[in-house]
């Protein structure tokens, strides 16, 4: 007999053994899929936000404000100079006056922004550099702090790079609840084949009897535990959407009260077939430590 | 075919359950083991298959010392011999046929050929008709025969049966007994333990004694 039909052999066996208890098969599964679930959500969302800082970040710039009592002729007076930079590839001025335009429109404060005897806010030039990396960024940022009427000088990058630090954090906590409820994953499904190892004790010891391979016995433990995950996974796959479609609704109005484009996407392909191969591999790993354990232990009649 | 060479057998605690056996089983003979109950029967019958190892001397199945086979090994000469125990260990969630079917499964056979040998086995131990039964439905008898079908259903060279008349009556047990002798007429080698001195009494070619371990005719 090849290992192949004997692999298949154990697999019939493990579907009849799930097919058998039908709740308890349910049960188990749900355990597993709720487990999977939580960490597959907050991977799925830590996605979604990067994407989203990806997209509205756009393409870098180095905010310069000059003081508040500096004359317009010293901010048109440093345009000019950094003109002469090789490293510049546009620079846009922008005259307080328009500034507080623009708040006043965009942001919906005219209400507050009339109430102000005088403008509060500062020319400002808008850099935009040629190459983006952050030696560069720094290099100019350094230059342009140096000239005259310069209060401050900002990298419009900064908070892109805060929320990717954040969205790093959250990822590497999604991993870590990942990992603990991984290991909840393997210890369910090691105790689920402890208590079949038990109601089968009778039928282990006559089949051990009657000239079967310690291989022949695991086969079908290993299988189950590997259906029962993967049956998980599935379930975790169908309950992520069922999130996703309850949040996508209150997420988007969110968003647009921002003005911020969102739409939350659910995982790929490649990323469910992912969620169910390490949920069945983690279902085999729980079999496969349970079987080692208790096959050991006074099960076996040899 | 068979060979105890000096073996003996002492369990964790010091109890000594065989001391210092040797006897030899040769091809095609029928075997009667005797002894009160401790003697010490089951522990030799159950070095044969290797379900124990000797703590000293050798057993010999066809030339091939099992007490010191690999693990691996031994579910391949278990395949080669045939094994009735006193309770029977029958999977009572399965059906007749689907106990006796079972030592063929283990080794990969299984649709027709396989149903056609249990088909047989079970006919020879009086069974026909009794296929889709439950075992919890048949008399300790039967039960009892449909534990031979599964062990002859192999076609063994060897049947090792471990006091299997111990829970019947006298009818039944005769049954049983008739069962094996007719195995053994078609050439296979049997070995029959039983504390019973009235079973095998009469045409038993061979018998062997055991007294608190020790082999004494």
């Amino acid at each position: 007999m090849s290992l192949l039909s004997q692999h298949i052999q154990a697999k019939k066996a493990a579907l009849r053994r799930l097919a058998t208890k039908p709740m308890s098969t349910l049960l188990s599964a749900l355990v597993v899929a709720i487990a999977l679930t939580l960490p597959a959500l907050g991977y799925v969302l830590a996605d979604n936000a990067s994407r989203l800082a990806q997209g509205i970040s756009g393409r870098p710039e180095i905010s310069v404000f000059m003081d508040v009592n500096a004359a317009e002729s010293d901010a048109r007076d440093l345009e000019r100079k950094l003109h002469s930079d090789p490293g510049i590839a546009a620079i846009r001025f922008i005259p307080k006056a328009q500034a507080l335009k623009e708040l006043a429109s965009e942001a919906g404060l005219g209400n507050v922004t009339a109430t102000l005897g005088e403008n509060p806010l500062p020319d400002a030039l808008i850099i935009t550099p040629r190459d983006d990396s952050p030696a560069e960024f720094l290099r100019l940022k350094e230059g342009v702090s140096r000239f005259p009427g310069v209060a401050h000088v900002q990298l419009d990058t900064e908070w892109v790079q805060r929320l990717d630090a954040l969205l790093r954090l959250a990822r590497s906590a999604v991993g870590a609840l990942a990992a603990l409820l991984g290991t909840a994953l393997v210890i369910v499904t090691f105790n689920t084949i402890r208590l079949q190892i038990l109601t089968q004790r009778h039928e282990i010891g006559v089949s051990l009897l009657l000239g079967a391979t310690r291989p022949w016995v695991r086969r079908p433990f290993l299988w189950f535990g590997l259906l029962q995950g993967a049956l998980g996974g599935v379930i975790a796959w169908g309950l992520l959407q069922l999130i996703l479609i309850a949040l996508r609704g209150p997420a988007t109005r969110l968003a647009d009260s921002y003005g911020i484009p969102l739409e939350i996407a659910g995982p790929g392909l490649l990323q469910v077939l992912g969620l169910v191969a390490l949920a069945a591999a983690l279902g085999w790993l729980g079999a496969a430590l349970s079987v080692r354990r208790h096959l050991k232990d006074g099960v076996a009649t040899d | 075919m068979i060979r105890f060479e000096q073996v003996s057998k002492r369990y964790p605690g010091g109890v000594e359950s065989l001391a210092d056996i040797s006897f030899e089983i040769r091809q095609g003979e029928l075997i009667v083991l005797r002894g009160h109950s401790g003697a010490g029967k089951s522990t030799l019958l159950k070095l044969i298959p290797a379900l124990e190892r000797p703590t000293a001397g050798r057993v010999l199945v066809n030339d091939q010392d099992v007490g010191r086979l690999p693990r691996s090994a031994i579910p391949y000469l278990r395949r080669s011999l045939g094994l009735v125990t006193q309770d029977s260990r029958l999977l009572y969630d399965r059906s007749v046929l689907d106990n006796v079917l079972m030592p063929l499964v283990i080794t990969g056979l299984s649709g027709k050929e396989a149903k056609k040998r249990a088909h047989v086995a079970l006919d020879r131990v009086g069974l026909s008709g009794y296929e889709r039964a439950m075992p919890i439905t048949l008399s300790g008898g039967e039960q009892q025969r449909v534990a031979i079908a599964r062990a002859i259903v192999n076609r063994p060279a060897i049947l090792i049966a471990d006091e299997p008349t111990a829970h019947l009556d006298a009818e039944y047990a005769d049954e049983i007994a008739a069962l094996f002798r007719s195995f053994n007429e078609a050439g296979v080698t049997v070995i029959v333990a039983t504390h019973s001195e009235s079973l095998f009494a009469a045409r038993a070619p061979r018998r062997l004694s055991l007294s608190h371990g020790r082999l004494v005719a």
